[in-house]
């Protein structure tokens, strides 16, 4: 075993190791290798070593056995430069022993050398995690200890993407490679990814702060703060799911006052929130109604109780519509909740209006947005999101009224700072469930809410922009968005309400709406007067039920002048019958009229332009044949209405004392 | 406080009715039932003339033994009955009142949320809050 371990080694002293060790390293290395589907690792040394590519442990096992070694980056770090994997390329059988070797001499508090190799040392240990696939690591004594569920800590945002690049295992969340784009470590899990996780590690040790994990994929983390490396575990279960009020807070959280991370919107997501609201309505300071977000929300297939409460959270004005920040914070809470996070009890204090409108005031940026709502993307995105957020400088609002009524105008600082009270007693009220509030406590968000809804309610919110909004408006509008691959819409832009909603020149969904140049039915009265005369007759032919004669139409040409209802009455005293056939000629005849002028625009207009034209023409004539059809059932109907009115008429003449004096 | 809160819809069925509990809280959904007819005569002793001028708050309704109902119809027709202890003497009729115009204004947030339709039983949790905050015990 020496000499084998010597000579693969190569360049160390020889490998002394004891029979406990030898055993539990051949172990700790079958299971790695056997885990990672590298065949049976605890063949003999010389047999691994002939076959360098067989027997070796892979990267992954490797590497988390490493991190439930407890161990710092920086040590880990040193322990496979030393144990000769990075130079060799792979964990051979020998640098695994002499790493093992190493994390327990380190772990004894032995500086990591080659010497310590020498030393008589205890086994390492290393926490076994309680997850399924991770059952193959543990410490011999150890293996049923511990099996309980810690809630942890992950490092900031660069070793999580990656942490997220190495678990090759996890596949829960394929479009994080958008965001993982900075090294984002090649799928075959080589030495190059470790070392460089390792060191991405050791650079961001610093920032930690707290995340549990979903209870579906408990971890056991070691509650030392150094534990950088345990951080890098959680990726292996796709730290997809976080939820907040499980967490143990680290008490030094550099974000100031807010524990709840998961309830922060990040700069990405307030990007796609955005995107998403003005999809739904075009200016960003106005506010979408409540049957429009109703649409929206129920595409996110989320329980309708449950929607009502995200409404209910989120609405903070209580009227029915959402603005902006009312948008972004109930969208956030529906991808919450899609993500398996229970609902507060209470607005967090980062989703507050105030505080998203105060926080966010430059939205632009140039990161790549996400077009489609799947539903593993804002999962992958929050964790990282979140670690992200940790390094926005905005975070430093130590208190959130403070920057909204800064930031508030001053003639809607009072609305506001009625709000920001009545938000607070409302928490208040909502989370301590207090129910010894004294009765003027209570009744003085009624009050006060009465005085505010009599404002607010009639929409005065629109004007409340405040010049944040206006900032944010402002800003919005110099960088377009990028353009979108139109891939399927698997969820609320599935309907892509921008087409919807673009006033598509060429081409109208159908004729009910025809564009301006074609037909308002009744015109003006010259334009009937000029055309009328040519276009009468063949109009008369093309009304199909209502031809009339010649001669009373040209009788009535001059009075078709006025719109066509008008017409109607003016001539219902004088004669029932050409009363039939005028109106149908009239609002033929008006028809027909406007009909005449796309066609003269058309021999003014260049070739080029003919098409659009034509197909302008084409529309304008389906519109004139609905036109003529609705025309003709309305002049069936005013025909029975007529002849109805005839006979009552008759009936009441016979009705009628014959007292004729 | 209140002892008993109920909401009833146009068509008289409850859209979220509470009271303490006790061990007969039936009695309580009995009261309010019955105390719907009396509404339903202030209402039309009205008159059609005056209906835009009709108060809201329709005051007590009946007095029992132990317990009195107050009444408050909106304009659509929706009814708000409370049940309150009679032992409780301190509770004036402008308290009443403002019970009764908390209990409208958070009956309107409920209205306002899209995802509510009006005659489902309201199960929002900003008005479970609301009436919980008017039915503390003391006891």
């Amino acid at each position: 075993m020496e000499a084998a371990a010597g000579g693969g080694c190569g360049s160390g002293p020889p490998l002394l190791l004891s029979e406990g060790e030898q055993q539990c390293y051949s172990e700790l290395f079958a299971r790695c290798a056997g885990a990672a589907g590298g065949g049976p690792g605890s063949g003999p040394p010389e047999a691994a070593r002939a076959v360098p590519g067989a027997v070796t442990a892979a990267a992954g096992p490797v590497a988390d056995l490493f991190r439930a070694s407890q161990l710092p980056a920086e040590t880990l770090h040193q322990i496979t430069e030393l144990c000769g994997a990075k130079r060799v390329g792979y964990f051979g059988p020998t640098q695994f022993y002499i790493a093992l070797k190493l994390i327990a001499a380190a772990q004894s508090g032995l500086p990591v050398r080659i010497e310590s190799l020498k030393c008589e040392l205890p086994l390492p240990r290393f926490m076994m995690s309680k997850t399924d696939a991770d059952t193959r690591f543990g410490n011999p004594a150890e293996l049923h200890g511990a099996k309980v569920q810690i809630p942890y800590l992950i490092t900031e945002k660069n070793t999580f993407k990656r942490m997220d690049d190495e678990d090759k295992q996890e596949t829960q969340s394929p479009t994080m490679s958008p965001l993982a784009s900075p090294p984002s470590s090649p799928p075959h899990y080589q030495r190059v990814p470790l070392s460089h996780g390792y060191s991405k590690l050791r650079s961001s040790t610093e920032q930690m702060h707290p995340a549990p994990y979903e209870a579906r994929q408990p971890l056991v983390q070691p509650e030392g703060p150094s534990s950088g490396a345990a951080g890098a575990k959680p990726p292996r279960h796709q730290a997809s799911l976080i939820r907040s009020f499980s967490v143990e807070r680290e008490p030094h959280d550099n974000n100031s006052n807010y524990p709840d991370e998961p309830w922060r919107i990040t700069e990405e997501q307030r990007e796609y929130y955005v995107n998403q609201f003005r999809s739904l309505q075009p200016d960003p300071s106005s506010f979408i109604s409540g049957s429009v977000a109703k649409n929206f929300f129920t595409k996110s297939k989320l329980s309708i109780p449950e929607l009502s409460y995200i409404w209910e959270l989120s609405d903070a004005d209580c009227d029915g519509a959402l603005t902006l920040p009312e948008f972004c914070a109930a969208f956030h809470l529906i991808v919450a909740r899609k993500n398996g996070y229970p609902l507060p009890e209470g607005l967090p204090p980062t989703l507050q209006p105030e505080y998203l409108q105060a926080a966010f005031p430059k939205p632009k940026r140039e990161c790549t947005l996400f077009d489609s709502y799947s539903e593993s993307m804002p999962a992958n995105q929050q964790p990282r999101d979140l670690n992200r957020m940790e390094k926005l400088s905005i975070k430093d609002m130590a208190d959130f009224p403070v920057p909204a009524q800064d930031v508030t105008s001053d003639d809607k600082q009072e609305q506001n700072k009625t709000r920001l009270e009545q938000n607070k007693i409302r928490l208040a009220l909502k989370s301590t469930a207090d129910e010894a509030l004294p009765k003027d406590m209570s009744e003085d968000p009624a009050t006060s809410k009465d005085s505010n809804s009599l404002k607010a309610r009639p929409r005065s919110r629109s004007y409340s922009s405040t010049s944040i909004e206006e900032a944010m408006k402002r800003g919005e509008d110099p960088p377009t968005p990028p353009p979108r691959p139109q891939k399927t819409h698997s969820r609320a832009s599935s309907l892509d309400l921008n087409k919807v909603f673009q006033p598509s020149v060429p081409a109208t969904k159908s004729g009910l709406l025809p564009p301006p140049p074609a037909l308002p039915p009744r015109p003006c009265p010259s334009q009937s007067e000029q055309a009328s005369e040519a276009e009468i007759h063949p109009q008369l032919n093309r009304a199909p039920s209502q031809a009339a004669d010649s001669s009373p139409t040209k009788k009535d040409i001059p009075y078709s002048q006025p719109p066509s209802k008008p017409i109607r009455r003016k001539f219902r005293p004088e004669n029932p019958a050409p009363e039939n056939q005028e109106p149908s000629s009239t609002v033929g005849g008006p028809a027909s009229a406007a009909t005449g002028k796309p066609h003269t625009a058309v021999q003014k207009q260049s070739s080029k332009q003919k098409k659009a034209i034509q197909t302008a023409i084409r529309k304008n004539k389906e519109a004139n044949a609905v036109l003529a059809r609705l025309n003709s059932e309305l002049q069936q109907q005013l025909k029975e209405v007529h002849q109805e009115r005839i006979a009552l008429e008759n009936q009441l003449e016979q009705l009628r004392p014959v007292t004729v004096l | 406080m209140a002892v008993c809160v109920a909401v009833i819809a146009k068509e008289n069925y409850p859209l979220y009715i509470r009271s303490i509990p006790t061990e007969n809280e039936l009695k309580f959904h009995y009261m309010v039932h019955t105390s719907l007819d009396v509404v339903d005569e202030k209402i039309s002793a009205m008159g059609k003339a005056l209906v835009d001028q009709r108060e809201l708050y329709l005051g007590l309704l009946y007095p029992t033994e132990d317990y009195k109902v107050y009444g408050y119809v909106t304009n659509s027709k929706v009814k708000f009955v409370m049940v309150v202890d009679s032992s409780n003497t301190a509770l004036r009729d402008n308290e009443i009142r403002s019970m009764f115009r908390k209990l409208h204004n958070s009956y309107t947030d409920v209205m306002c949320n899209p995802f509510y339709n009006p005659g489902d039983r309201i199960q929002s949790r900003a008005f479970d809050s609301m009436v919980t905050s008017m039915m503390i015990q003391v006891c």
